[in-house]
Order: structure tokens, then sequence, then C-alpha cells
């Protein structure tokens, strides 16, 4: 009897609950188209339309100026050093490079525990580096000329699943991950507590970026369902969220100003998403590009926008009038990952061929 | 007529290996799967029988090559019939194409394609790397096995893969026999065929094991992503048991939120309360912000206008590195720069320090780093000392002590070596005048 009765109360409560998850459900629904209706009207006018006013960037080169030789296995991750020079570089081989690009000599070599070390970074200063990978934890190394750097490596942050990226903000002090467990998380480098976790991606986080902007207090995370949050660092809110990828995001890169950012996919396009119409603003594709994007990066005026590709080339694109500048030829196998140099004298580009190139 | 008896013939393989590939993933979760789509869909084209590529059968002395096309033919239909701008990314596409198997030489395991009258072939679709899952490597033994019992010179092993197979028979020893009757098995199948029909059914089967199995140096391509394989392998998350319609799920919430579908839905509904409630900007009016930061920066970015100092990367000379450490002599526009915004000054290691000097003089002392470390200053900073510091006369003198780039003293020097910046010199200092 008594069991009878608290049948019946479960069921009830079921049903409310069934009741106003579908109210709930509804009234998703109206805000939602509400809110497309709203943006629609937000796009008086396309951005090529626009900088039909400039002249278009005529005779534009770029050549091969450096390859690096020294991983033994596929580069997955590369970073600048602030000092314009340096660069960090982490592979399938499990080793961490860090190279003084300009003269092609690498200066530290770090041997991780792991195999597939996906994300590396530089930290601001110069005085250190991070990875991680298929681990799950994100480790600093400083570099000292004195030690072997993997005697004072420390772990700093874990997550249930593999490190896909990190960065570091204005400061050593603070590292940004993103891993296939779907969160992005902020930690101190100092103690290794994590100050903010982010939730919001429904699929495997695979590229942050710190916005240049506002002191850095927003970054854009892109992932496996499709999806680019934006978020606020200090409270770990999902302030905004922008769709249309047709397939996994492999690489967020905010442009230089701060007010928007390119993505790059596997559905084999690259795309501008502006925070302020809260909207996509423009589509990099061609009927004859069909591999997916690994890596997309601005140069520091905003106009070009690299995007490295999985048919082993780097696409040059007019950001700003939606057109390809220029193909660049020479690596013999997928571009992983690519970065413009912090003054934007050169771009690097990583790839599965074993080697990195400097172009200029 | 050849290519129908095909279809019929391959049926035996092409279900061998898609058992062989049945371990529970369908090969729509191939990471690569988007792609060889839209290589198909090319390659239906290259194969249609009116407008695509002219494939034909070649009567050379004494024998036939059927079902070849050059690839002087390809490439041309290519520039023809696809979007690409040049014959390099035609040839790029058709090696791209040919290294995951689409086509290839009749009688090279290299999968390149040149622009001549090497003859090439089509795959069969179920040697596709779409259909046919990564296979076994006894399969891979029970070819290689096949072809040193037919004693035919076109059959003959590569030296590696004869070294291939020395290292699978060791490999499979005690299933060696076992190995060996499906090699015979094989065999017996392909000699009720047409000659011709052989001669094409060999060399596509050579064709998908230089997929799976590429001569060493050859880039593998049906290797995939690890991100996109650790992905692939996680336990996905059971299906949500409520749809919602528009048939995705809201922003802030995860997987391990999916047990309560209400808070799912009410931070769904708070995040379009908060975007419906802030007000956005028109398409027109970002459009004219990208095109005026370009504007205003574009004489910064190395990549496209030619900058007042040789690019070390290009003339092997690291001296703009050098004098952008140094404090004194700074030239003009980088401390024009510093007007772009507080960001900007404060980049710039000797816009930072001057500014400093400056809030200094200002509030007798206090620390530039005091007013960076709080938010609230910060803000005030920006608004305030910022404007009072770019309309001071202390921004002004020193703006004005620096040195523009067109000065000849300047230039002198420099001693400026390479060609190409005494050239971007004039021509910046022609536009800046």
């Amino acid at each position: 009897m008594l069991t009878f009765a608290s049948n019946m109360a479960s069921d009830l409560k079921v049903d409310c609950q069934q009741e106003s998850i579908e109210a709930l459900t509804r009234e998703a629904e109206t805000l939602k188209a509400k809110l497309e209706e709203e943006k629609a009207k937000l796009g008086d006018v396309e951005l090529q339309v626009v900088a039909q006013r400039l002249n278009n960037i005529q005779g534009f080169t770029m050549k091969p100026r450096r390859v690096l030789k020294g991983h033994q296995g596929k580069v997955l991750c590369m970073d600048w050093s602030q000092d314009k020079r340096h660069i960090v570089s982490s592979s399938q081989d499990g080793r961490m490079l860090v190279w003084d690009a300009f003269t092609t000599n690498k200066e530290h070599a770090m041997t991780m525990p792991t195999t597939w070390v996906m994300a590396c970074a530089y930290g601001p200063s110069g005085t250190l580096v991070a990875c991680g990978g298929l681990d799950n934890k994100c480790t600093i190394y400083p570099l000292t000329l004195e030690d072997d750097p993997t005697a004072k490596k420390r772990a700093i942050a874990t997550h249930t699943s593999y490190l896909s990226c990190c960065t570091f903000t204005n400061s050593d002090h603070q590292i940004l991950t993103g891993s296939g467990d779907s969160t992005c998380a902020l930690w101190d480098v100092e103690s290794g507590q994590m100050i903010q976790s982010f939730h919001g991606h429904m699929g495997d986080v695979m590229s942050v970026d710190i916005s240049p902007s506002e002191s850095g207090t927003t970054f854009v995370s892109g992932g496996c369902d499709k999806l680019a949050n934006v978020w606020d660092m200090r409270t770990g809110d999902c302030v905004q969220q922008f769709e249309g990828h047709e397939s996994d995001i492999n690489s967020v890169r905010f442009h230089p100003s701060g007010d928007a950012f390119a993505t790059g996919s596997d559905d084999a396009t690259c795309r501008l998403f502006d925070l302020r119409a809260d909207r996509e603003v423009n589509v990099y594709r061609k009927e004859s590009i069909i591999f997916g994007w690994n890596s997309v990066d601005f140069s520091v005026s905003g106009r070009l926008l690299f995007g490295g590709s999985n048919d082993y080339t780097v696409n040059v694109w007019d950001s700003l009038k939606a057109l390809r500048l220029s193909v660049l030829y020479g690596h013999e196998n997928r571009v992983s990952c690519l970065g413009v140099s912090p003054d934007g004298t050169a771009l690097c580009t990583g790839s599965w061929d074993f080697t990195l190139r400097i172009w200029a | 007529m050849v290519r129908a008896a095909e279809k019929r013939s391959m049926a035996y393989r092409y279900k061998r290996h898609d058992a062989g590939s049945a371990n529970g993933q369908s090969h729509e979760d191939n990471p690569n799967w988007m792609t060889y789509k839209k290589m198909e869909a090319i390659l239906e084209r290259m194969q249609d029988e009116q407008t695509g590529v002219c494939v034909r059968t070649v009567k050379s002395f004494m024998t036939k090559i059927p079902s070849v096309f050059t690839g002087a033919d390809l490439i041309s239909w290519m520039m023809r019939n696809l979007d690409v701008d040049d014959q390099t990314e035609a040839l790029h596409m058709a090696n791209l194409m040919a290294s995951h198997g689409y086509m290839f030489p009749i009688d090279d395991h290299i999968l390149s394609v040149k622009n001549d009258n090497t003859y090439y072939r089509f795959q069969t679709p179920c040697f596709w790397p779409s259909r046919s899952g990564e296979p076994e490597n006894t399969d891979y033994a029970v070819y290689l096995c096949k072809r040193t019992m037919q004693n035919k010179q076109r059959l003959e092993l590569a030296d590696y893969e004869a070294e291939n197979l020395a290292r699978l028979q060791k490999m499979f020893s005690r299933k060696w026999e076992f190995i060996y009757m499906q090699a015979e098995a094989q065999i017996k199948v392909d000699k009720k065929r047409d000659k011709l029909e052989r001669k094409v059914l060999d060399s596509q089967e050579r064709a998908f094991w230089d997929v799976h199995r590429p001569v060493p140096g050859c880039v593998n391509t049906t290797e995939v992503d690890i991100k996109k394989a650790c992905k692939n392998n996680k336990a996905r998350p059971a299906r949500i048991s409520y749809i919602v319609p528009g048939g995705r799920l809201s922003p802030g919430v995860s997987v391990n939120d999916l047990h309560d579908p209400a808070q799912g839905l009410t931070q769904e509904i708070e995040c379009y309360r908060r975007r419906l409630g802030r007000r956005w900007v028109k398409v027109s009016k970002v459009a004219e912000s990208y095109t005026s930061y370009y504007e205003q920066y574009a004489e910064f970015d190395a990549f496209i206008t030619p900058q007042e100092y040789a690019n070390p990367w290009i003339v092997d000379n690291a001296e703009l590195w050098d004098l952008e450490k140094t404090m004194k002599d700074l030239p003009q526009r980088r401390v024009k720069k510093w007007t772009f915004s507080i960001y900007e000054l404060l980049k710039d290691p000797a816009g930072r320090d001057h500014f400093g000097k400056f809030l200094a003089k200002e509030f007798s002392g206090e620390n530039l780093n005091h007013f960076l470390l709080d938010h609230n200053i910060f803000k005030l900073m920006k608004n305030d000392s910022y404007t009072r510091y770019l309309r001071s006369d202390m921004y002004k003198e020193f703006l004005n002590g620096t040195k523009k780039k067109s000065s000849g003293k300047r230039s002198l020097t420099l001693r400026i070596e390479s060609r190409r910046s005494v050239l971007s010199l004039t021509n910046y200092s022609t536009k800046s005048t």
C-alpha cells in the first residue's frame, strides 16, 4: 500500500517534470525564433561589399625562409616567443623542442613521459614553456641554461581527457587549457589551482584563444560540437555562442582588434564571426578546397588570414574581400599548426612531415 | 564493358574488406569521411561517360592496355571543370586524390600524377578508402603470397614488398598454411576471369595496398588525427532522452549536466534572453570597423607594406630586432602607434616607460604597475590619463624628437645592405610625403 502511494507520487512528479520541460522547450523555441529574427535585421550589407573600396592586394609573395628539422614524428603544435625569434614545438615523437628559429638552432629538448604532445605554449616572459597531450596534463618546464629543464618540470593542470590546447594569459602566472573532456579551465601556474572552469561545449574542445583587447578577460573556444563559444574569464559564463560550421572547429583565433575571430574547420571552410554583431560575417571557401583546416591566424592588420590545411598547403586569404590571395606549397604532409610571429614579420607552420617552416 | 564485369567480380573482395573493418565502427565515423565524400563527388564527374575524362583501351605492340587515361588529359580536364586557380593547383589536387588511391599510375607503386603521357586508371569504388576501412595484416599477407605464386613478371614483388612478406611470414608462422590456402583460392577465382579484366583488377588491388601499406617514404593518407581518433574512441554520451526543437542543446550545458533537462533548458532560455537584451551592431558598422582597422595598421603589416627596416627573415640580419630593443632614437611610426589605443602604448616597452614617467609626474611618484593591477583604476587610466597623455606636451615633444624614416642621417647610420630595404625606404618616403 505504502509502495503504491509512493509510486503514484513519483509518477506524478515525473508528469509534472514532463510538463514543465515542455513549457520550457516552447519558451526556448520562441526566444530562439525571436533572436533569429532580430539577427536577420542586422545583416544589412555584406562585408565583401563594404571592403570593395579597399585596393586589392597586389603582387603578394611569401617564400620559405627557414626549415626547422629535428622532430622524429609529426609536428602537432607550435608557439612563438614574444622575442619574435624563438619557437616551441611539440611532436608525436614525445618531444618538445625550443628553437631559435632565426639561426635554426635547437636550444632545448624535452622528452615527455607520453608520446603525442598535442599542445604547447611559450610563456610571455620567455623563461618557461608548457605542454601536454594524451597524459591529460599540462606541464610547465622552466627554461634555464644551467639545468636540464625536465628536472624542474611541474604538472599544473589535469583534465579528464587529453589536453588539446593551452595558452598563457598575458602573464606567466595563469594558463588557459582546453581538453577532450569538453571543458576549458584557467589555472594558477604557481599553485596549480584551478581558478575557473568553463562548461558548455558538447564535444571535445580543440582550440582556445584569449582576446587581445580588454586586458584579456574574454576568450573564445572551438570544438567538435561545431560551435565557437565566447567566455567571460572572471565569471566562467559562456556569453556568446556562434554556429554555422558543418563539422569540427579545429582552430579559433582573434582578429587583432579583438572584435571578431576566425575559425578553421573540418568542413573545409574558414569563417569570421563578429562579437559586436553576434553573427558570422564572412565565409572563406572555394569549390576546389575539399580538405579540412587545422589552424588559422591573422596578419597584424587583420587583412590577411592564413589557414593550414590537411591538403599540405597554407592558404592566404584577403579576410575582408574573402578572396584567396596565395597558396603556399612546400610541406609534404598535413599542416597541423601555424602562427604569425609577434611582430608580424614571419609565419611559422608545423606539419606531419616532421618539419616546421618559416615563411616571409 | 570491363567496368560492369569488374563490379561483379569484385564483390567477394568487397565483402571481405567490409567484414574486416566491421569492428563496431561505421565508416562515417572516420575523421576523413567528409573529405573522402568530396573527392568522390569530383571523381564521379571525372568518370562521367559524356563529360568526364576520356578513358580508353590503348593498343600497343602485341598487347592491349585497358581502361586508361593520360596525366595530361586529367590535368586539362581539371583545369576546364574545377575552379582551380592554375595548373599547379590542379596537379596538387590530382596528386592528393592519387595518394588516397582514387586514381593511380598503371605501373608504379608511388601514387602520384604527372602532367604528361603516363597512363593512369581509376580505382573501383569498393577499394575506395571510404568503403574499405583499415584492412588486416592477414589480408596483406594473402595478397603478397598470391603474387609470389603466380609467376608473372608484372606481379613480381618490389624489394620493400618482399621484406614485408618476410616479416609477415615470421609474424603469422603458425597461420601461414591458412594464408597460403586463401591465396590459392583467390587465384582460382582470378583464373576464371577475362585477361584484360584481370589486368585491371590486379592493378586496382595493387593500388589499394599502395594506399594502405605505402612504399617507404610515401605519406600514408589513411592515418587520422590523434585528437579525432580519441574523440571517436570515447564512449559517447547516452542519447538525450528528450528532444529540443531545433535539434541542438543549449549553451551552458555539458554532458555532466544532462541528468537534469530542466536546468539545461533554463540556462538556454537565460542565454537567449541575455542575447535579446543586448544591442547588437549592424554588419555595415562592423565591416566599416575592420576596414578602418586595416587602414590604420596596414603600414605596420610586414606582409602588406614593405617595412622601413629590412625583414630579418628575408635579409638574414637581425638589425631590426636590435633596434627595437633600444629605447633611444625611436622611429616616429612607433611612437605614433601609441595613439591607436592604450594597449598599443603598454605593449611597447618604450611606451610603457614614457607613460610611466608621465603618470609619475601627474600623481607624484605613483607606480604604473600599481595602476595596471587594479581593474577599476585601469579603466580610469584608460579613459582619463591616457587621453591627457596623448594631448600632453610631454608626448608631443617626444614624438617630435623622434626620427622620421626619410631622414638622411638615419639611413646613413643604418648601413643598409639589402637592395630591398633601400627600395622600401624610397617607397615609404614617397608615400609619406
